[in-house]
């Protein structure tokens, strides 16, 4: 693949890293694209354990990953993207990961911006830093319902953080241990980046948004159609509601 | 006042409820935690309905004086409420232990495929 050849500034601008990382990629039938995401998460940076979450795929996306060198870790029945992702953060919390990155396996999140993403959390600035389509110079232009139903989020999810998010359905993130800690303990289940940062901010844990572009899927098909996101934006819009209301999931002095 | 007709079919109906719910915990179709409402709904609408003037009096409360035996029809559809509430917590409570048991699988079948390999 050609993008296994790293633009040399890229590895260069991470910071010698020493901390234990793992890249998490949710998988569901991707078997188009699961391969170019790892080999591009090794171009970025070797010393990334990867661990690909297939969501019981009934295309090969789980044993290509393995053939990849990937840690595979195979759902034996669909769980969705929220209970996907959380087995690959109780992945990362099991094996004593420091550093957790979290790209989906589609290929539309580019490894080669991921020193952008990692560099607050780094820095010791953020437990969670997520790449956002809209902050910043970001031009992307997402059809017109998706639009609205990501500004209504937005707006919404601001107003309850108390502190202006653009994208909230972004899957494109870094996170520290602690940040590993909580979303290990509970994450909510389909469209799960929304009502996660409003847990975040509960659990008093620093959010950071970092401008990043987006590529078109590689393969597979989206799992959002026009009646669902519909569907969704209601029931995420209820469990956004109830969340104010929710004690924390992982007590506060536990960290 | 309530026609006596209503007040037998009713107890009857409730008394068949009973027993039916009364034989599927007998023949472990249906545990004890998941019965007792069921079993307090029979109860209640038995008494209801053969304590023909307690209907009268609670209708009376309601301002239900043409019919008293609405409020039987009314405290069924209450506890069935009940009962169907109760149920869809269970079922999200499975629905949580499901996916916890799914990803708990995942991450040990993974463990074990390389401790083999």
């Amino acid at each position: 693949m050609s993008e296994a050849v790293v633009p040399a500034p890229a590895r260069a601008a991470s910071p010698p890293v020493a901390l234990r990382r793992v890249a998490i990629v949710p998988a569901r039938n991707e078997a188009d694209a699961v391969g170019g995401v790892i080999d591009e998460i090794r171009a970025f940076d070797p010393g990334y354990e990867i661990v690909v979450v297939d969501d019981a795929s009934t295309d090969r996306t789980g044993a290509i990953a393995a053939a990849r060198g990937a840690h595979v870790v195979r759902l034996p029945f669909n769980l969705g993207i929220g209970g996907a992702v959380q087995t690959g953060f109780k992945y990362a919390l099991e094996h004593g990961f420091e550093l957790a990155v979290r790209l989906d396996g589609d290929g539309q999140h580019d490894p080669a911006q991921l020193d952008r993403l990692l560099e607050p959390v780094l820095r010791g600035e953020a437990d969670i830093a997520v790449g956002s389509r809209f902050a910043g110079t970001a031009s992307y232009r997402p059809p017109l319902a998706r639009r609205l139903g990501i500004r209504l989020f937005a707006r919404v999810v601001s107003l309850l953080v108390r502190q202006r998010v653009t994208d909230t359905t972004s899957g494109f993130q870094a996170l520290n241990r602690r940040a590993i800690v909580l979303f290990a303990a509970d994450y909510p289940h389909d469209y799960p980046e929304v009502e996660a940062t409003v847990m975040l901010f509960k659990h008093r844990l620093r959010l950071v948004e970092v401008p990043v572009t987006m590529r078109e899927r590689a393969g597979g098909t989206s799992s959002i159609t026009a009646l669902r996101s519909v569907y969704y934006m209601v029931k995420v819009l209820l469990a956004l509601f109830v969340a104010i209301f929710r004690r924390r999931a992982v007590p506060l002095d536990e960290r | 006042m309530t026609p006596l007709r209503v007040s037998i079919a009713a107890a009857v109906a409730a008394a068949v409820l009973l027993l039916v719910v009364f034989e599927l915990i007998r023949s472990r179709r249906l545990r004890e935690r998941y019965a007792l409402l069921w079993l307090l709904t029979g109860v209640v609408l038995l008494v209801l309905a053969l304590w023909r003037d307690g209907l009268n009096t609670i209708a009376g409360w309601f301002g239900v004086t043409e019919y008293p035996p609405a409020i039987l029809f009314a405290i069924a559809t209450l506890f069935i409420l009940l009962v169907l509430l109760h149920y869809s917590t269970v079922i999200s409570r499975l629905a949580d232990q499901n996916t916890l048991l799914a990803q708990r699988l995942a991450l040990l079948e993974a463990e074990l495929r390389e401790k083999r390999s």
